[in-house]
């Protein structure tokens, strides 16, 4: 490790002090250096940082592939389109709606969780995958003969966060500052990931956890140790799609629009691909997972600008070069960093395990001889 | 009366029968070992008594039917598997797979007292308490696996396969420490292929074949008797 992180280590107050600074002046750092849009970006990292901690629970903690996450993301999207927007004219307050999204998620994820209980790995991967997309298509398609969700055009006009009747979508006037509204969204979504992460930590450490834990390794003998394994399966499918309802809900406020484009298996994939690159089962590796998958394609946008200017023209297509570039990532990190960046205690061990294989060739000899 | 009854089990997957209707008595304090060669549904018996496989038939635990029960509220009353290949919680340590063996206790200084003597059992495990369960030998993790059930503080441990892929000497010591928590006083059920080394530590035993018993007796006898000699001792 570092010197610099075992500085801070040591000053476990100061680097606080020094993170918390940060994460509140970074809008403006982030807007004042490279522009609203990447405040938008900020946004963004942060809605799926949510989505990656919920997915966590269900994939990292206990052990269940899940492939159609987004689905929960959807349905809280939706839910709170259908409760504040001109579309049945209902207009609640988002400190309603989202906690409603939260929980219709939350009971779909046990809906999902109940007809799969016996059901592991692969066989679970395609039904999750089914779901999602039974999800996405129900979505796309029920705008008759009851137009529910206005079909492929998706729904307009979606409430924006309001607090004390200062509305999220125009921009904040304090005296001579103005607080544009994605820096208005940034801070609300922080203060929700930051509870989510509260959540996630909390859940971790429990005997829930530790229940997952035993679950993920092996299901025969958690439930001899007197695990409840189907209640504590459904609860880490609700636990996650909690998350993922809430931070649906956000995001069809934040945006305004959402259509069922926004919930498409590759999504899923996405937030999948987030929590195995940044180190399944660990907090901080899952957060910078989707801080990298979010950020780094953005900043590929930019290489159309540089090959425009190096060769006169663009040469390929900066959206191609991302998928490639992304792949190419993926690849080399199963490769170096099989584990993750920033690997969970367990995963760190168990792929470091050539000194631990030796171990225990010599502790087979030592049996031999004992 | 005795701790455990079992009359007429009959355990099944799918449509294949693989316990045809046993009975079999295990009393408070004792050691019984199941014998049999492989698929005689040695292992099946035991995954019917904890709920893990579709079983029939009448088990009375303590005076109580665990007819019905899901596994978790059979592992409540205090039945506790060692399942055959070990199962341990491979990418937990070693103390957190005993702390697991302890889920569903919640007196905090009877675990950690249980822990201690768990390794006082087993001093291998006292060494490796902070390694991964999944890094262990063969052997450790057998022990692990029994340390484990024992830690649930079990009325009944049900024991399969011990010995199945370890090395003899390993075996050896496996069975010695199954003998010292048989001396403690603790009621065990051991389904072993091993008859030689099952029957020497048993008081009593039952022979199973093809799904049904074949014969039960003391242990004494059933090792003196001269079909199990010729078709489990290999004499």
């Amino acid at each position: 490790m570092p010197t610099g992180l075992d500085f801070f280590r040591e000053r476990p107050r100061l680097a606080f002090v020094l993170l918390a600074g940060l994460l509140l002046l970074l809008p403006f750092l982030v807007g004042g250096g490279l522009g609203n849009a990447w405040v938008r970006v900020l946004d963004f990292i942060l809605l799926y940082v949510l989505l990656a901690l919920g997915l966590n629970i269900v994939v990292g903690y206990a052990g269940l592939l899940d492939l159609g996450y987004i689905a929960f993301y959807a349905l809280g999207a939706y839910l709170y389109a259908w409760l504040a927007s001109p579309h049945f004219g209902l207009h609640l307050p988002f400190w309603m709606v989202l906690p409603l999204g939260a929980a219709l998620a939350g009971l779909f994820g046990v809906l999902l969780g109940a007809p799969t209980l016996r059901l592991r790995g692969d066989y679970l991967a395609i039904v999750t995958l089914g779901f999602g997309e039974i999800i996405r298509i129900f979505m796309n398609n029920l705008n008759a003969p009851f137009n529910l969700t206005n079909g492929p055009q998706g729904m307009n006009l979606i409430d924006p966060v309001s607090v004390a009747g200062q509305s999220f979508s125009s921009p904040l006037r304090i005296g001579e500052l103005v607080i544009p509204s994605t820096y208005l969204y940034y801070y609300l979504f922080l203060a929700m990931t930051l509870l989510v992460i509260l959540v996630a930590m909390r859940l971790q450490d429990s005997r829930i956890g530790r229940a997952w834990a035993a679950l993920r390794e092996d299901e025969v003998a958690a439930a001899a140790m007197g695990i409840n394994t189907r209640n504590v399966k459904l609860l880490a499918f609700a636990m996650g799609a909690t998350f993922g309802g809430l931070a649906g809900g956000l995001f069809a406020a934040f945006q305004g629009f959402i259509s069922p484009e926004s919930f498409t298996l590759w999504e899923s994939i996405l937030v999948l691909c987030m929590i195995v690159l940044g180190g399944m089962g660990n907090i901080p590796g899952v957060i910078l997972g989707a801080i990298l998958l979010t950020a780094i394609p953005e900043a590929l946008r930019y290489i159309g600008d540089l090959q425009r200017a190096v060769l006169g023209h663009v040469v390929v297509d900066p959206a191609d070069l991302r998928m490639l570039l992304f792949g190419v990532a993926l690849v080399a990190m199963m490769l170096f960093r099989p584990a993750g960046l920033l690997p969970s205690r367990q995963r760190k061990r168990e792929f470091g395990a050539q000194d631990a294989v030796a171990e225990q060739e010599q502790a087979d000899l030592y049996d031999a001889r004992a | 009366m005795s701790l455990l009854q079992v009359q007429d089990l009959r355990v099944s997957y799918g449509g294949i029968q693989a316990v045809r209707g046993i009975d079999l008595e295990v009393a408070q304090g004792e050691l019984v070992c199941l014998i049999g060669a492989n698929g005689a549904g040695k292992s099946s018996t035991l995954r019917g008594l904890m709920g893990l496989a579709h079983a029939r038939g009448k088990v009375r635990f303590a005076g109580e039917s665990l007819a019905g029960l899901p596994t978790h509220a059979i592992a409540a009353r205090g039945l506790a598997l060692v399942p055959e290949g070990r199962g341990i919680f491979g990418r937990l340590t070693v103390a957190e797979n005993l702390a697991m063996g302890a889920y569903i206790r919640s007196d905090q200084a009877g675990i950690l007292a249980d822990a201690e003597r768990a390794y006082g059992i087993f001093p291998r495990l006292a060494e490796r308490r902070r390694q991964l369960a999944g890094t262990l030998s063969g052997g450790e993790q057998q022990m692990l696996a029994i340390a484990r059930a024992m830690m649930g503080r079990p009325r009944l441990l049900l024991l399969d396969e011990p010995s199945m892929g370890l090395a003899p000497l390993m075996v050896a010591k496996i069975y010695e420490t199954i003998a010292t928590i048989a001396a403690e006083g603790v009621t065990i059920l051991l389904v072993e292929q091993n008859a030689n080394l099952a029957l020497r530590v048993s008081q009593r035993a039952y022979v199973m074949e093809s799904g049904a018993l074949l014969l039960a007796g003391s242990a004494a006898d059933l090792a003196a008797n001269p079909r199990v000699r010729e078709a489990y001792l290999g004499d």
